[in-house]
């Protein structure tokens, strides 16, 4: 938006010039977003989930697939930075315990033990498992991995079938973080053309949409997303049962976006500027997009991002039950599903460290909406 | 308020014929008929078809007819009482019913119960004490609640019972008490267990309830007629009880149109963790093996209750309020 109109003097600081003392609607946004500091602490949290997601395969230093029986159910191993030898002297070097693995001579039940005698060293970038980076480009270089790439290296430790939970946890972000995005643009392209047209055009078209989304909203919809997601045929290949979910997810997920984009578009058709634009003999499209969208931009990405966390906790809770995402997909839900079982979790407690990952990155999404919120009318006191 | 009771009952007719038409879908949509299927897993499990038994299903469930006269029928039937047969566990999906509706009921009932008992008084204490320790206890908490998912909260505090103070705390009851007849001694059974799903349910509701008194108290309190009923001279605690939790209230009661589906949503899923004989588990695995009917008449259930919720609190609302009664505002 260019102003031309001249302000009465007085009324701007004569020291300031050009153009120094008008902010863009962006500009403000992000100065009032970063008084937010809990916002600002999430939205790093949130980039490094990010990290982790599109650089899965570079940060796991164990194939998460890589079946290895010898360490069922082995412990978390602590990663020690300051190696000490036995002459007294020390250096700075990465290095973990390797197991020792004893045997209850009663139950014949087998139990690891962290062996302090068996260090393992660990080096960055190091070469081992091939994998492709952004899903493109073929290459087998990790972050960090054990000396020898045999050696057992379990951060966050194995679950039952001796896989890595920490590589595990990477690939599992990767697919849950992009079922939350990929579920809130399907809900959004929903919710903005059918919010958007009951909003601008109003009537019988507007009567009829907010008595769906009403009638939508007063359903529980875990019951209901159940039973569309069992309806689904169990021949399908891993990539169809994926995007089903997201588009069962988005199908209940829409009315909440409709709401706002309805809201914000009603809102509009009174404004002065609005009117004059459709007096002027600009198209239904060219008063949308031109004049009334921008103005609400910013309240469709707060509203956007803060039905993503929602989508996250839905997908989860469908995996979790087993009529979501299914197993070779790795997904925080496919994952908790391991530590469904008292017993399981009573011996391996670690394989709760997906859930702990689900919390964190939902209260991070809602922190930064929040903040959003707070910033997305700069103007308003 | 008789006009205002006779439309919401209208609407509700309605919205409830809605919904039968998307459970209809919902068990329409697994491909194949359903008997077709039951067929397929009674070969593969070596067993002879009747081909008469077949057809008398097929004509039963006007299978064969479009799938108009198949809803209506399916309808007609429901309405008569008839909620279908379970292929999965070769009984009628009303005997199923008859078995866990009560426990499903008091289990959800008393959750709303605690969540409305435990997050007023917190709303109003943080409101209150605006910024104090207890307000920011609150608002962690709150914010927890929010985050956690409701299967996770029980597998944790399954987790923390089983390895640090030795009790299991899945099912209701103890087996002695599984299937003894109700009684004194059953009821304090079930009373030693019933806490833990309680906790559980009411744990995601309650963190929303608490913010939104919190924030309707906070706006009530600057209002100016806090300040001059405080002007003149009325005891604090008067002050706040008397006048803007009162008002404060008012958005709480409507807040039962979606406290209803959230407890509903999250028994389900906390049932199924915990492994309570209540309708959940069933609706699952009905749910898992496709077998519809019994899967459409539970979802169908579930919804009737929120729904039934929801006129509730629409009637309490009118009758609080004389505006909404009268049609001023819009009744959403």
């Amino acid at each position: 938006m260019v102003s031309t109109t001249e302000a009465p003097a007085g009324d701007i600081d004569p020291r300031i010039t050009g153009t120094a003392g008008t902010e863009s609607q962006w500009q403000l946004i992000r100065r009032r977003f970063s008084k937010h500091r809990l916002a600002v602490v999430s939205l790093w949290v949130l980039g490094m989930f990010a990290f982790v997601a599109l650089f899965a395969g570079f940060i796991s230093p164990n194939d998460p697939g890589d079946v290895k029986a010898r360490y069922t159910f082995a412990p978390p191993q602590g990663i020690n930075f300051i190696d000490r030898n036995d002459d007294g002297g020390w250096a700075i070097r990465p290095y973990v315990y390797g197991y020792d693995v004893e045997v209850n001579p009663a139950s014949l039940s087998r139990s690891f033990v962290i062996a302090e005698n068996k260090k393992i060293y660990l080096n960055f970038f190091v070469r081992s498992w091939d994998y492709k980076l952004f899903g493109l480009i073929p290459t087998d270089l990790h972050l960090i991995g054990p000396e020898r790439s045999r050696d057992p290296f379990y951060i966050l430790g194995a679950d039952r079938l001796g896989r890595d939970m920490f590589s595990r946890l990477a690939y599992g972000t990767q697919i849950s973080l992009s079922v939350g995005l990929v579920g809130v643009l399907m809900s959004l392209i929903l919710g903005v053309i059918i919010g958007g047209a009951a909003g601008y055009f109003g009537g019988w078209f507007d009567a009829v949409t907010q008595r769906v989304i009403e009638f939508l909203r007063s359903l529980p919809t875990i019951p209901l997303w159940m039973g569309l997601a069992a309806a689904m045929p169990s021949g399908w290949s891993p990539l169809q049962v994926y995007f089903a979910i997201t588009l069962i997810l988005s199908l209940l997920g829409w009315t909440e976006l409709a709401r706002v984009v309805r809201g914000r578009f009603l809102a509009l058709n009174g404004e002065d500027y609005v009117a004059a634009a459709r007096y002027d003999g600009c198209s239904h499209g060219r008063v949308i997009l031109r004049h009334m969208v921008p103005a609400f931009t910013s309240h469709i990405i707060t509203a956007a991002s803060l039905a993503v966390p929602g989508m996250i906790l839905a997908e989860t809770a469908l995996s979790f039950l087993g009529l979501g995402l299914q197993a070779p997909v790795i997904s925080w839900g496919v994952l908790l599903q391991e530590a469904q079982n008292i017993r399981t979790l009573a011996t391996a407690p670690w394989l709760l460290a997906p859930g702990a990952a689900i919390v964190i990155a939902v209260l991070a999404m809602n922190f930064v909406g929040d903040g959003l919120r707070d910033a997305a009318d700069p103007y308003a006191s | 308020m008789l006009t205002y009771i006779a439309r919401r009952l209208v609407t509700m007719v309605f919205t409830l014929l809605a919904l039968s038409v998307v459970v209809f879908v919902v068990i329409q949509l697994p491909p194949g008929d359903f008997v077709t299927s039951y067929i397929a897993t009674l070969a593969a499990s070596g067993e002879s078809v009747d081909q008469e038994a077949i057809n008398a299903l097929r004509d039963r469930y006007k299978l064969d007819s479009p799938v108009l006269v198949q809803y209506a029928s399916w309808l007609g039937e429901l309405l008569r009482g008839n909620l279908g047969y379970s292929f999965e566990m070769q009984m009628p999906v009303g005997n199923i019913f008859a078995d866990r509706i009560g426990i499903s009921l008091a289990v959800e009932l008393t959750a709303v119960v605690v969540m409305w008992a435990v997050s007023i008084p917190i709303g109003i204490y943080s409101a209150v004490n605006q910024y104090s320790v207890g307000d920011y206890l609150a608002t962690i908490f709150g914010f927890l609640g929010l985050a956690v998912p409701n299967f996770l909260f029980a597998l944790i505090l399954m987790y923390v019972c089983y390895n640090w103070f030795g009790v299991t705390i899945t099912g209701l009851f103890s087996p002695e008490y599984m299937n003894a007849r109700w009684s004194v001694g059953r009821f304090l059974d079930f009373a030693s267990h019933v806490w833990a799903p309680i906790l559980v349910i009411s744990s995601a509701g309650a963190a929303q309830l608490v913010r939104v008194l919190r924030a309707n108290l906070l706006d009530e309190l600057n209002k100016p007629y806090v300040l001059t009923a405080r002007a003149k001279g009325l005891p604090r605690r008067t002050v706040i009880w008397r006048y803007p939790v009162r008002v404060a209230m008012n958005p709480l009661v409507s807040t039962i149109g979606w406290v209803l589906p959230t407890v509903i949503s999250s028994s389900f899923v906390t049932a199924i963790v915990l492994n309570l004989p209540t309708l959940s588990p069933i609706l699952l695995r009905a749910l898992l093996s496709q077998d519809m009917y019994l899967a459409g008449a539970l979802i169908l259930f579930m919804g009737l209750l929120t729904l039934i919720g929801t006129l509730i609190s629409d009637l309490l609302l009118a009758w609080i309020d004389p505006r909404i009664r009268l049609g001023m505002v819009g009744a959403n």
